[in-house]
């Protein structure tokens, strides 16, 4: 296998693998604003707004946090898929993917005796 | 029709359909049946997930807990959903890309040794059976309050419909009647919800009604809220931080609640079932989105039933209380000790005025004899004046037993909201789907880790196909008569172990596949001296505190929220070992690079 020749650790693409970590993080210092910081660490100091009828630390600690949470799961969801997309041309073009992929593995290893 | 013939058809109806969803799904080889053929679409994926990650606790309890809490009673939400967050960006499309069966296969092979996938096994296991334990426990108790039958009868039925589905069908008739399970179990948390919201503010979707005006009063529903719990003695519905629920506490409860999610193995193995890794993070997305439903609807239900129980009962004479008051009261799940004025008066810790003493309680563990004779004895001495008999309301309140148990609300809020007697018996329904999946997904992950990991991946790697599926049937039969004995003669132990299981998982688990997929340089020597310094620190701070009545030595963190520090332990340790050790072999190295690849199709 051509893998051999390279360093394992150069075979996965490093800019895809960067722009995953970088989406990565983002979201997550998102999501420890919008839960543990706004509904744990400040939430005292919020609930002197209000939102509509909701005291806004509240209304962070039981509502938006949790709105905010699966919005950040579409964002994840929807950009990665889009990054796959993209850089799946790139690296079908090394001769190296010709190795089998994790599903055709795990198929023959399930039809194995 | 009266209230149990309903529930009688509601259950035969539900329990016929998840049987038919098990003949037609039932499984021929080892793939169905440990990961469904990985044929599951991400939507129907999203909808188990669900299901399976919603437990008794979820359906019955939540609600309650909050109720009592008031904003304290979000670090299970944000716990809960938060941590999925983390399963989803950090943990679930790596796994998925893995590609292999179960948790332990990933912990095995990444760190290629055999130690740390018996560690894992181990884990797994232990995490999974507290927690079907509680599963089956509640499903004997939504037979007993509902049907008024015995709750190990209760539990025998269910026992015998899981090891039917489980056993013909494997992960894929699981997967298929978990999304039935869904459907059920939403929609007999929203009627309710729906209906309370629109009798007290006139809103039908009750978040937005929680935050709007009560209705008739010109005053915003959690204001008055605030107030009367105030008045009455108990700390505002919305303050943040009261007693020992202060801020460092909440934090470190929400992060090991979020991190132990994170690791579940019930849940991480449903990301296997679906054909890809995009596949799997739109699963995660539909997932959430389902959950969501019943998390942001469950606090909403809390508030309300909270205002309108206090209404309801505080101040009213015998014959004024509403009749769910009467039907509970015959379950112990609310008592009322009259001080003699034939009034019920439901009083906080603090009242403003000294003179005024709380009348609820719950009989909680005490025996049917026990309870007769502490209500004897109180009567006595109320006809005494105080000269013989005991006040029961002292014994109550030394006992812990003051105010009602948590489960009401859920369970009674359809009675409140004077819903019709078919509605009330969805809840039952509702409650044995939220237990039935959730314990169908966690006996599937014991049975994969015994017959996968411990006797396939380790004790016979020449096992046939044939064989291999046998193995996985029996272990998951064997593992539904354990759970359903767990379910008849509850350990003690059980009830307090299920919510420390998250902490356990926090500082065992997450670390590991963390480090595993972020790092290539980290090997098994540092991995493993890691999870077992964060699982020992964790487990013997929670023993200590939860039995020697050791003192919170920890900045004051509480058991609950002390999985959050032994995590902390265990990734300082993994990392300050592993530069004194090598580096994985390449072929480790190799496979952490594969699963960070983009797919390719």
């Amino acid at each position: 296998m051509t893998a051999d020749a390279r360093q394992p650790d150069d075979r996965s693409s490093p800019s895809y693998w960067r722009s995953n970590l970088r989406l990565t993080v983002a979201l997550l210092v998102v999501w420890f604003a919008a839960g543990p910081c706004c509904g744990i660490l400040f939430a005292d100091q919020l609930n002197e707004f209000h939102l509509g009828g909701f005291p806004l630390g509240f209304w962070f600690a039981q509502q938006g946090s949790i709105l905010v949470f699966v919005l950040l799961i579409l964002v994840y969801a929807v950009c990665l898929n889009i990054l796959d997309h993209r850089h799946r041309g790139v690296t079908e073009s090394l001769p190296l993917d010709a190795e089998p992929t994790s599903e055709s593995e795990a198929a023959s290893e399930s039809s194995s005796p | 029709m009266s209230i149990p013939a309903w529930t009688f058809l509601f259950v035969g109806l539900t329990f016929s359909a998840y049987l038919g969803i098990a003949w037609l799904t039932r499984v021929r080889d080892t793939k169905g049946f440990f990961v469904a053929g990985r044929g599951v679409p991400s939507m129907a994926n999203g909808m188990a997930t669900a299901a399976d990650w919603m437990s008794a606790a979820s359906f019955i309890s939540m609600a309650g807990l909050i109720s009592t809490m008031g904003y304290a009673g979000g670090v299970y939400l944000m716990g809960w959903t938060g941590g999925y967050v983390l399963l989803a960006l950090l943990l679930a499309p790596y796994l998925r890309k893995f590609g292999h069966y179960t948790v332990p296969d990933f912990v095995g092979d990444r760190y290629d040794s055999n130690v740390a996938r018996v560690v894992a096994v181990i884990c797994a296991i232990f995490v999974s059976f507290t927690y079907v334990a509680g599963q089956m426990r509640g499903v004997g108790i939504v037979f007993s309050r509902f049907l008024e039958v015995d709750i190990n009868v209760g539990v025998t039925i269910g026992m015998a419909i899981v090891f039917i589905y489980a056993v013909l069908g494997g992960m894929k008739g699981i997967t298929w009647t978990q999304v039935a399970q869904y459907w059920v179990l939403i929609t007999a948390f929203l009627i309710p919800a729906i209906a309370i919201s629109i009798k007290l503010t006139g809103h039908s979707v009750p978040q937005i009604g929680m935050g709007s005006e009560l209705a008739g009063h010109g005053v915003a529903f959690l204001t008055k809220l605030d107030q009367i719990q105030q008045d009455l003695g108990f700390s505002r519905y919305t303050e943040a931080f009261t007693g020992s629920w202060n801020k460092i506490n909440v934090f470190c409860v929400a992060v090991s609640l979020m991190v132990g999610t994170a690791g579940l193995p019930h849940v991480i193995v449903r990301f296997y079932t679906v054909k890809n890794v995009r596949a799997a993070r739109w699963s995660a997305f539909w997932a959430l989105l389902f959950i969501s439903l019943l998390y942001l609807t469950a606090p909403a239900t809390a508030a309300f039933a909270r205002y309108y129980m206090i209404q309801s009962l505080h101040q009213k004479s015998a014959a004024d209380l509403p009749s769910w008051f009467h039907n509970w009261q015959k379950t112990g799940l609310i008592l009322w000790l009259d001080d003699g004025n034939g009034m019920l008066e439901y009083y906080g810790p603090d009242p403003s005025d000294s003179s005024h003493q709380n009348e609820v309680f719950r009989s909680g563990k005490l025996s049917a004899s026990e309870l007769a004779n502490i209500q004897s004895r109180h009567q006595q001495w109320i006809d005494s004046n105080g000269t013989t008999g005991e006040d029961g309301r002292a014994v109550m309140t030394a006992k812990g037993l003051t105010g009602p148990d948590r489960d009401i609300i859920v369970l009674a809020t359809p009675e409140m909201a004077e819903l019709a007697n078919w509605m009330i018996a969805l809840v039952a329904a509702g409650g044995l789907a939220a237990a039935l999946s959730t314990a169908s997904g966690l006996l599937l992950v014991i049975s994969s880790s015994v017959a996968h990991d411990l006797y396939y991946r380790i004790l016979n790697p020449q096992a046939s196909e044939a064989k291999r599926l046998a193995v996985g049937r029996t272990v998951i039969g064997l593992s539904v008569v354990i759970a359903g004995l767990f379910g008849i003669f509850p350990p003690g132990f059980v009830s307090q172990v299920v919510a420390f299981a998250f902490g356990l998982a926090a500082s065992s688990f997450f670390p590991a596949l963390l480090l595993g997929i972020f790092s290539r340089r980290v090997s098994a020597v540092p991995a493993i001296t890691g999870m077992v310094a964060g699982i020992t620190f964790t487990g013997s701070y929670i023993i200590g505190s939860v039995y020697r009545g050791m003192e919170p030595w920890c900045f004051g963190i509480g058991p609950q929220g002390i999985g959050a520090v032994g995590m902390a332990l265990n990734l300082t340790v993994t990392l300050a070992l592993t530069p004194l050790f090598p580096a994985p072999p390449p072929a480790v190295r190799e496979m952490v690079a594969r699963i960070r690849e983009p797919e390719q199709d």
